[in-house]
């Protein structure tokens, strides 16, 4: 489902006498639907960097990211809008919203986006926002003001709400206490069983223990230091 | 004899508002720039009908000339002497017996026929001109049928009163295409509008002359739930009983004392001579 | 869907020796906002004024998806035709409301002129319609009389925002559509224009200064200089990983709060 092959990324500083900066040579990996692969390595070692590449937000300076059929790579702007759309989840660090929108609304969003009607997205927003324990009381407030670990639900939530065939996950345990983290790996499990293919970024070993069924350390692919 | 061109204006200046003239019947309801001469009264005066009048006057013509609807006003008769004085030309109080009627504010009650020309004195020919003020706009406007603004200024009067409270000068759609100011009649005359005989209007200070040859579709604007109303004082004549003219409303004494009469003055007389007739 | 909504090629405007803009092109399709950004001088109100039919460009072509005749390059449409398109199909925001709506006309004959322009002729419905799109840009039903000179900098910009969308336009571009408003009034308007754009699968082209407003209300992004796209792409991939020069120093100047 999710295929990398030799993927290899440079930043160029222009504004810093056009210093380049090799980040990645040679990525690869494979993983299929149903399975969990998470990536490990060192602090800094390019694992939200991988990730971030795979979904299109960080150009690639070679290589191929192939989801399903679409390769990401030297993809149209508007391919990846619809990838993202229809089949590629993320899930990362920051929850980034406009300000003013309803929780509610803003976990309904991927589901309106794809046409569902606006009564069925909110209950299902309603029933995955329940099922990570955010009370109903928040659901009209804008979870700008809310806490991290709040913050960092609704950010789930949003990301599980609607079935993906593939989903990145970045750090998506952290800031969770032990009810919420039990809650978000069932969520994981099942989106497993359904088929989903799953890349995740986990520093909580045991969560990667329980979910993830491969490991691979990005630093086989860091750029030899000379 | 008189030391006047017939009727004043020259030969030339005669072709060109002709010319005028005949673009303005070709074209029911579009304006036609014209050059408006210098004339012995001021702008505001009734140049524009008096061009008009001027340039289609023959000797053989009988004129009569009415201000708000009658003939006795200062205006009018000025206007009636300055004819009779550069054209030589027969006037008459009476409407059927005129040939060329010049007129400011109002149609006559008695129907016009085909050989009668009706020539309006216009202030302002632009109706779109209240709510967009550019020259250049309005004449896009006109030749693009961009009237949707007009709706607008009936839509605010609506929500505004309750009602189309345009009650003069109100705004019609010429054969279907151009949108044309009447000139200051009261929209009970608007009906009028399509009748057997030429309609000619002359706006002097703005240099535009406009047209409608007989027969001509004459729509007031309105809404489909605002339907346009031609009303007028629900009263009747207190001089010659008259039910279905416009009419003038006259305080008579200190107390606000108040009778209404026609506003049309020959009719008005012409049924009181009826009566006095069938008197006798 | 196998065309684009509008195909904008080789789009130039100058100014004697001096580049208004040059040698732009892009595609959009139905749905699509596109940002254009760079700051004053880059030359993107003046490629938004070009695309939009308010300034004459000096080379290229606009191909708009018309729904009677397929792709027409609007460059070469008579005046009539493309004045009938920008009431019926195009909509413009401006960035100052006054100059988007009629100041002495009041809310509702604003909302209603367009409807009018197009044939409504009936009052009572005019007016529903007038009420409901009020409502939907969050301007109470009161204010419906009331002229605009009376409202806010905030309210009149809904207001035009209104005055535009009344007839249904699958394109519409918008000039700095929140420059000028405070901050807290911005956040309303960008929420209202999200949404707007999501319900009614419209197009948009939005010209701004503001790196906030593109992030979150535009899918493709194009960064202007000096009257030439520097850069293009999916918008958090050119905000987040720039490629060129001049974005890298644009994304590094803007303030965290």
């Amino acid at each position: 489902m999710i295929t990398v092959s030799n993927l290899t990324k440079n930043f160029v500083l222009h504004n810093q006498n056009s210093a380049v900066i090799p980040v990645m040579v040679k990525a690869s990996l494979d993983v299929k639907a149903g399975e969990c692969v998470a990536l490990i390595g060192q602090s800094g070692a390019g694992k939200s960097t991988l990730m971030r590449m795979i979904y299109g937000n960080y150009l690639a300076q070679d290589g191929d990211i192939w989801i399903g059929q679409t390769n990401v790579v030297g993809a149209s702007a508007r391919d990846i809008i619809s990838l993202r759309r229809e089949t590629l989840g993320y899930v990362s660090q920051f929850l980034r919203v406009v300000p003013r929108v309803a929780t509610r609304d803003v976990v309904a969003e991927p589901l309106m986006a794809l046409g569902v009607d606006p009564s069925i997205a909110r209950q299902r927003a309603e029933n995955i926002l329940s099922l990570l324990n955010i009370p109903k009381r928040l659901w009209n407030l804008s979870p700008t003001t809310f806490s991290g670990g709040e913050q960092q639900r609704v950010n789930i939530a949003r990301g599980f709400v609607y079935e993906y065939p593939a989903i990145l996950l970045d750090e998506p345990t952290a800031s969770l206490d032990a009810v919420n983290r039990s809650v978000v790996l069932e969520l994981i499990e099942r989106a497993k069983s359904r088929g989903a293919a799953i890349v995740g970024i986990f520093h909580d070993e045991s969560a990667r223990a329980q979910v993830c069924d491969r490991e691979i350390d990005v630093s086989a692919f860091a750029p030899q230091v000379n | 004899m008189s030391e006047y061109n017939f009727a004043y204006l020259d030969e030339q200046t005669k072709r060109m508002i002709r010319r005028s003239i005949l673009k303005g019947l070709a074209i029911p309801g579009y304006q036609v720039p014209f050059a408006s001469r210098e004339m012995p009264m001021p702008y505001g005066w009734g140049t524009g009908g008096v061009q008009v009048s001027a340039a289609t006057l023959t000797p053989d013509d009988t004129l009569k000339v009415i201000d708000q609807g009658a003939d006795d006003t200062t205006n009018a008769i000025s206007i009636r002497k300055f004819f009779q004085k550069t054209a030589g030309v027969n006037v008459t109080e009476k409407t059927a017996e005129a040939s060329l009627i010049q007129t400011r504010h109002r149609i006559p009650e008695v129907t016009l026929r085909e050989d009668q020309i009706l020539v309006y004195q216009v202030p302002i020919p632009e109706p779109l001109r209240f709510l967009e003020p550019s020259e250049v706009e309005t004449r896009k406007m006109h030749a693009l049928e961009e009237y949707g603004l007009m709706h607008v200024k009936l839509y605010e009067d609506i929500s505004k009163h309750g009602a189309i409270a345009t009650s003069y000068a109100y705004p019609v759609r010429v054969e279907g295409r151009y949108v044309m100011d009447p000139s200051p009649i009261p929209k009970f005359d608007n009906p009028k509008m399509e009748m057997a005989a030429v309609q000619l209007f002359g706006a002097g200070r703005e240099q535009r002359i406009y047209a409608l040859p007989p027969y001509t579709e004459v729509i007031s604007l309105d809404f489909e739930d605002y339907p346009f109303e031609a009303s007028k004082a629900d009263h009747a004549c207190d001089l010659c009983g008259a039910e279905n003219s416009y009419l003038d409303e006259v305080i008579i004494d200190d107390q606000g004392g108040r009778i209404f009469v026609c506003s049309d003055t020959d009719f008005c007389t012409s049924r009181q001579d009826q009566t006095k007739e069938e008197a006798a | 869907m196998t065309q684009p909504l509008l195909d904008v090629r080789g789009i130039a405007k100058f100014y004697g020796a001096r580049i208004g803009c040059a040698d732009v092109s892009f595609d959009l399709w139905p749905g699509e906002v596109m940002g254009i950004v760079g700051e004053s001088g880059s030359g993107k109100s003046t490629l938004l004024n070009c695309i939009a039919g308010h300034l004459e460009p000096d080379a290229g072509e606009v191909f708009f998806d018309t729904r009677v005749d397929g792709m027409k390059d609007t460059l070469l449409m008579s005046e009539p035709e493309r004045r009938m398109l920008s009431r019926t199909d195009w909509a413009f925001v401006h960035q100052h409301a006054r100059d988007g709506l009629r100041m002495s006309v009041s809310a509702g004959g604003n909302v209603g002129e367009r409807l009018m322009a197009v044939g409504a002729r009936h009052y009572g419905d005019i007016r529903a319609r007038a009420i409901d799109w009020l409502g939907r840009v969050e301007i109470s039903e009161s204010r419906i009389d009331d002229r605009p000179t009376a409202f806010s900098g905030g309210m009149q910009q809904r207001l035009q925002i209104a005055r535009n969308l009344v007839t249904g336009p699958r394109l519409v571009f918008m000039d700095e559509p929140t420059g000028g408003l405070d901050v807290s009034v911005q956040a309303r308007l960008l929420d209202l224009l999200r949404s707007l754009v999501r319900e009614m699968g419209l197009s948009a082209i939005i010209v701004t200064h503001d790196l906030a407003v593109v992030r979150l209300l535009a899918d493709r992004l194009m960064v202007m200089k000096d009257g030439h796209v520097v850069e293009a792409g999916l918008t958090d991939q050119v905000l987040d990983d720039p490629q060129h020069a001049y974005t890298q120093l644009l994304v590094s100047s803007v303030l965290q709060v």
